[in-house]
């Protein structure tokens, strides 16, 4: 790269961990919405 | 008309919908993302200025062209909300946010690894960077509202409003390489007459660009999801959806 490597590197790895993460977190907090929200709704049937 | 839009808009039925379009939109971004790193990295010939550095381009514009882009779509979306009380639309401008966050903040720190080499400084107070920086405050800003305030529709409201005062900025941050003299260059692509920049080197940008816009969707589909989610908890078709995931 020139003797730029550490610049153009440190851009793209920036890049995939901001990609990434936008990515992975909505997945994970859609998987966890869904556990939480199953077990209220679990809790609220065995109270009728 | 009408009719027809409420009905997709409506929350069971964009879920689904979001839910079909992943797959597709995940395959679609990452083989432009594919394509595009291999136009920047290999194909594009090195810069006869800024030698290998220039490669940060790639990764830079696009990003930039999105933080606008973004801003712009969840000012609408905003707007939409606003008026029409739309559900989806107070979703998607919320939604927005953090993913435009996201481009803004790598737009800034990609210009700062360019910077550095070109430039000589990591940061500079020039009319470009200083907006540019603004704009991250003013997501930060909308996702700070949203959350401070516990009824959801409320802060869509208040969102929505701080979203369209923004906008403000949005042209600011365009033309302020050309309205001041800056330190960061003026628009080599965006210009009406032959783009100032090599077609090897324009290709695998546009790309890129493309790549990041459905990238965009994809990201925000499933932000969506998420937030649909929470918002209906207690409405039926969220039941009979945790009902079958259950069974």
């Amino acid at each position: 790269m020139g003797g730029y490597a550490l610049y153009v590197w440190v851009s793209y790895g920036v890049a995939a961990v901001i990609l990434i993460a936008n990515i992975v977190l909505p997945k994970y907090q859609h998987k966890m919405m869904l556990k939480t929200l199953t077990k209220k709704m679990q809790r609220a049937e065995q109270l009728k | 008309m009408m009719k027809f839009i409420y009905m997709m808009a409506s929350p069971p039925h964009f879920y689904r919908l979001a839910g079909k379009w992943l797959p597709w939109l995940s395959g679609i971004t990452l083989l432009l993302l594919a394509a595009g790193l291999y136009g920047g990295l290999i194909y594009a010939p090195t810069d006869y200025q800024q030698g290998e550095s220039y490669r940060i381009i790639f990764i830079h514009v696009p990003a930039a062209w999105m933080s606008l882009f973004i801003y712009i779509a969840m000012a609408i979306a905003g707007a939409i909300g606003l008026i029409w009380r739309i559900k989806l639309a107070e979703t998607v401008a919320v939604c927005s946010a953090p993913i435009g966050a996201g481009f803004t903040l790598l737009a800034l720190i990609t210009g700062s690894m360019w910077g550095k080499p070109m430039w000589g400084a990591w940061w500079v107070w020039d009319a470009r960077l200083t907006s540019e920086l603004l704009l991250l405050f003013l997501y930060l800003g909308v996702m700070s509202l949203y959350s401070a305030i516990p009824d959801k529709r409320v802060a869509s409201r208040a969102v929505a409003l701080l979203a369209l005062v923004g906008v403000v900025n949005i042209p600011i941050i365009h033309y302020s390489v050309e309205w001041w003299n800056t330190l960061h260059q003026g628009p080599t692509v965006t210009k009406f007459d032959k783009p100032s920049i090599d077609v090897r080197m324009l290709i695998p940008l546009m790309v890129m660009a493309v790549a990041f816009k459905v990238y965009y969707v994809w990201a925000l589909f499933l932000r969506v999801r998420v937030e649909l989610l929470e918002r209906e908890r207690n409405t039926q078709w969220v039941k009979e959806l945790l009902k079958m995931n259950k069974g």
